[in-house]
């Protein structure tokens, strides 16, 4: 009797164990960095009480209400944590306890970022196949920007005057591509600049950007044979402040007439400012910016403005450097690319397929 | 060189016509009305419909170069909130944003004589961290804001009693002119812990937030610009300031549109008599 | 060596970051926080280089008495009175190395240092950012001429949501009935914003950020070597 007693108890403690296990669960959520797990449930209630374990052991509520799932974020991938679903029983006054431990483990690959992965390696590959083929020896076309055409002409505009030319490296700190793209503009800029004897003024609003510029222009006059003619005090630092910056290269614009202004990089909403004002001195203006909400300032008030893609261009541009020009066919490619994905992503909403959106949704 | 002289002249009496053009609605209002879009009223409804006594989230996500914008839409926003009385905790993500709200509630308090700082409203101050502030207010909002901004410890703040995370906030309306703002708070906040999210932005930025607004609400409404804070006044019976200042706005489009005519008269003449 | 560091070094943070990005597991995951980090802890040390240019600058000009010199002693003095005021009394509910200043904040109602801030800094900061609703009126009056097909569009979407951005566009249209509403002003200026604007925005992007991969890749893989000064 005894014995048919213990058996009992302890299928029915089985049964049990495998009721609740099934009932409520904790398990980590799959493809990421190791801060979530998802709890599920599926309790006869209306409402639940989810508590978590603090380090103390004491239960804290973390969710309370209608519900089959929860995912609880924000954790730490080298700790387990335990949950406790309590189910009320109206009827009895109390409630029943699941208890759930898991503990969150880190992938080595988000999924959701599957489609993103894809596009970056066809865009890349694109780019170092045409590189590749640049080196051996095919010529790609590439377009007449005349925004960098005519930095020749702005040059020499301003050695004729006897004037100085400006350069804006943008109001953005090192660790934007645009500045650093600006830079490398600034690079040809400074050698032709030396080649002429014309004086450059370059006011940078960061620290190491004034760092870079100094770098950059001593190297250009360098290699141009003319290290006599650098002179680091026209590569200085104005302010941190975006209008206070804004404020100092006006000032420069008006006291020192430049003929030339080149206002490359990243710029916000200071654009027209700096623009109109260079516009009132007569100055012959090239700017670019990816901004595409400062573009319209740029090209209303600018001679030649490099819009978006074309800044990033320019140093390939300017360089000639057959490699540097194959990759400008990638950029083609990866336009075309974005195109076809368009077009088909239109099509499959319109006939219902969904699956195709959700799949590049899943990178956001 | 004197066509440079007579185009600079030129622009100066432009500047001296645009500076009369926007003075003088400001010193003799003309109360031209403003119809309401359907962004403000979802902004509104929001606000409106959130029961007594709830704890809001203002978050002053801006810095006084953009204070012209979206400070009259915090006054109203604010005005709003406290007639339908919430509890408002104010907070920054900027660092010029701390002033900005003690300046909003230093304005509409005015209306409310008889609400309390830290019972009616309480302003947390700054934190540095954007979207990490917000996520970990989703966590542990005292761990987020051991004190207010004149030192109170969060457990002696009589409205924050019973607010531990953001599931205990009825909405957060984020005030931005940048990052981190109002697309973090939709990030964070809604998409990760439900809370209702709605904002004002500036005019130039308002088109990029429109796509949250959307069937699944991840933006209820958005102010964007002087006009939608003017509207939002009209839709809550107030003359702000935005109202005020939106004649001067109106007015001064309406020079533009007089400069672009005379401008393309003059290039016609031009173009005549060089043809003749 | 010289040369080739660097590019060595451009070449395993690039390709790091880029794989980071992947990777949720650690280290990878810290990876891009880290850098971060870093950088700005380097431009933290680099303030100082920027003040020691300021300085050196305006110091230069001074010294020569060159047309306005006592403009840049002006831009000296107030850069000198903002960074004492906060060093000695503080900021906000930061003390400074003479404490709170209690006796000064009674005298001008806050510390002196957000005194300056707000009633000096601030509308100098206003004021600059309202330069742009004279420039914007001199640069429509100049460049907003019809002079071809493209021009004349430009104009006409241009008066469509200049009118529909003011209390005057709805009034001059509001007669319209329900279903003529797209047309009127403030709603067709919406549709402009949020669909033709939008799409024309989104393009450049695309195209930026492709010229962003381009760009990065040249630099990681050493093909662009001008920003280190000089070519190859």
């Amino acid at each position: 009797m005894k014995k048919t007693l213990l058996l009992v108890m302890v299928l029915w403690s089985i049964v049990s164990f495998s009721a609740a296990k099934a009932l409520f669960s904790a398990n980590d959520v799959p493809w990421d960095d190791g801060k979530a797990l998802m709890l599920n449930w599926s309790a006869p209630a209306d409402t639940v009480n989810l508590q978590k374990a603090d380090s103390l052991g004491n239960w804290v509520t973390i969710f309370k209400g209608v519900g089959k799932e929860f995912q609880d974020r924000d954790l730490d991938p080298d700790k387990t944590y335990s949950y406790r679903l309590l189910i009320p029983r109206a009827a009895l006054g109390d409630s029943i306890a699941f208890k759930a431990t898991a503990q969150p483990k880190e992938q080595w690959f988000y999924l959701n970022k599957l489609s993103y992965l894809l596009i970056l390696l066809a865009v890349s590959l694109a780019v170092l196949y045409y590189v590749n083929g640049a080196r051996r020896g095919k010529d790609y076309f590439i377009r007449r920007i005349s925004g960098l055409d005519s930095m020749d002409e702005a040059i020499g505009r301003a050695t004729e005057k006897g004037k100085p030319i400006l350069f804006v490296p943008g109001i953005s700190d090192l660790d934007d591509i645009q500045t650093i793209a600006s830079l490398t503009i600034l690079s040809h800029l400074a050698h032709k600049a030396a080649e002429y004897d014309t004086a450059l003024i370059v006011p940078c609003r960061f620290s190491m950007v004034l760092s870079a510029s100094r770098e950059i222009v001593k190297e250009a006059y360098l290699k141009a044979g003319k290290p006599d003619s650098y002179r680091e005090d026209r590569i200085f630092y104005l302010t941190d402040d975006q209008f206070g910056y804004v404020a100092g290269i006006d000032g420069i614009m008006v006291r020192e007439q430049p003929a030339a202004n080149f206002f490359l990089g990243s710029f916000y909403a200071e654009s027209l400012i700096l623009a109109e004002t260079g516009f009132s001195t007569g100055a012959i203006q090239t700017s670019g910016t990816a901004q595409a909400s400062q573009l319209p300032f740029f090209v209303v008030s600018c001679d030649y403005t490099l819009i978006g893609e074309e800044l990033f261009a320019a140093s390939a541009y300017l360089s000639r450097d057959p490699q540097q020009l194959g990759s400008l066919k990638g950029h083609d490619f990866g336009k075309l690319l974005t195109i076809l994905l368009i077009i088909i992503g239109v099509i499959a909403e319109i006939a219902g397929w969904h699956g195709f959106k959700a799949f590049f949704e899943g990178a956001q | 060189m004197s066509s440079n002289t007579h185009s600079q002249t030129e622009r100066h009496i432009v500047f001296l016509v645009l500076l009369v053009a926007v003075t003088l609605p400001l010193l003799f209002p003309i109360g031209w009305k403003t119809e309401v879009s359907g962004y403000a009223r979802m902004a509104w409804q929001l606000i409106d419909s959130t029961p007594d006594s709830s704890v809001v989230v203002f978050s002053f996500d801006y810095d006084p170069s953009t204070m012209t914008e979206l400070q009259p839409m915090a006054e109203a926003m604010l005005y709003h909130a406290f007639s339908r009385n919430q509890k408002v905790l104010a907070m920054a993500l900027w660092p010029q944003g701390v002033q900005m709200a003690d300046q909003a509630y230093a304005k509409v308090i005015k209306s409310f004589p008889d609400k309390k700082y830290g019972v009616d409203f309480v302003n947390m101050g700054y934190k540095i961290a954007g979207i990490v502030t917000i996520q970990s207010m989703g966590k542990n909002m005292p761990e987020v804001f051991p004190t207010d901004e004149r030192g109170t410890k969060y457990a002696d703040i009589p409205m924050l009693k019973n607010v531990k995370t953001l599931k205990d906030i009825a909405y957060a309306n984020s005030l931005s002119s940048g990052t981190p703002g109002i697309k973090e708070w939709v990030m964070a906040a809604h998409d990760a812990y439900g809370t209702p999210v709605t904002g004002g932005t500036t005019a130039v930025s308002a088109p990029g937030l429109l796509p949250y607004v959307n069937s699944q609400r991840q933006l209820n409404g958005l102010l964007g610009g002087l006009k939608a804070a003017s509207e939002y006044e009209n839709l809550i019976g107030q003359i702000g300031s935005a109202t005020v200042k939106m004649d001067a706005q109106s007015v001064a489009h309406l020079l533009i549109l007089v400069f672009i005519a005379i401008g393309n008269v003059k290039a016609f003449l031009v173009r005549k008599r060089s043809k003749a | 060596m010289k040369r080739n560091l660097p590019l060595i070094f451009a070449f395993l943070t690039g390709f790091l970051v880029v794989i980071s990005e992947f990777i949720p597991h650690r280290p990878f995951s810290l990876m891009i926080s880290t850098l971060q980090n870093w950088f700005l802890i380097i431009s933290g040390f680099a303030i100082l280089l920027g003040q020691i240019s300021l300085f050196q600058a305006n110091l230069a000009k001074i010294k020569q008495k060159e047309s306005g010199w006592y403009f840049y002693l002006a831009g000296l003095i107030s850069f000198m009175i903002m960074l004492l005021t906060g060093l000695l009394w503080g900021t906000q509910e930061y003390k400074g190395i003479l404490g709170h200043g209690t006796h000064l904040q009674s005298l001008v109602g806050s510390k002196p240092f957000d005194y300056l801030f707000d009633f000096a800094y601030m509308p100098l900061s206003a004021t600059m950012f309202s330069l742009l609703a004279f420039f914007i009126a001199s640069a429509a009056y100049r460049a907003f001429i019809i002079r071809s097909f493209e021009s004349n569009l430009l104009m006409i979407t241009a008066v469509i949501v200049i009118l529909g951005r003011t209390s005057f566009g709805s009034m001059l249209t509001s007669w319209l009935p329900e279903n003529l509403r797209f047309w009127h002003l403030p709603n067709l200026s919406d549709f402009i914003m949020e669909f033709p604007n939008s799409a024309a925005q989104r393009a450049i992007m695309i195209s930026a950020a492709l010229g962003i991969i381009g760009s990065s890749l040249r630099i990681i893989l050493g093909i662009e070597r001008s920003y280190l000064g000089g070519d190859k």
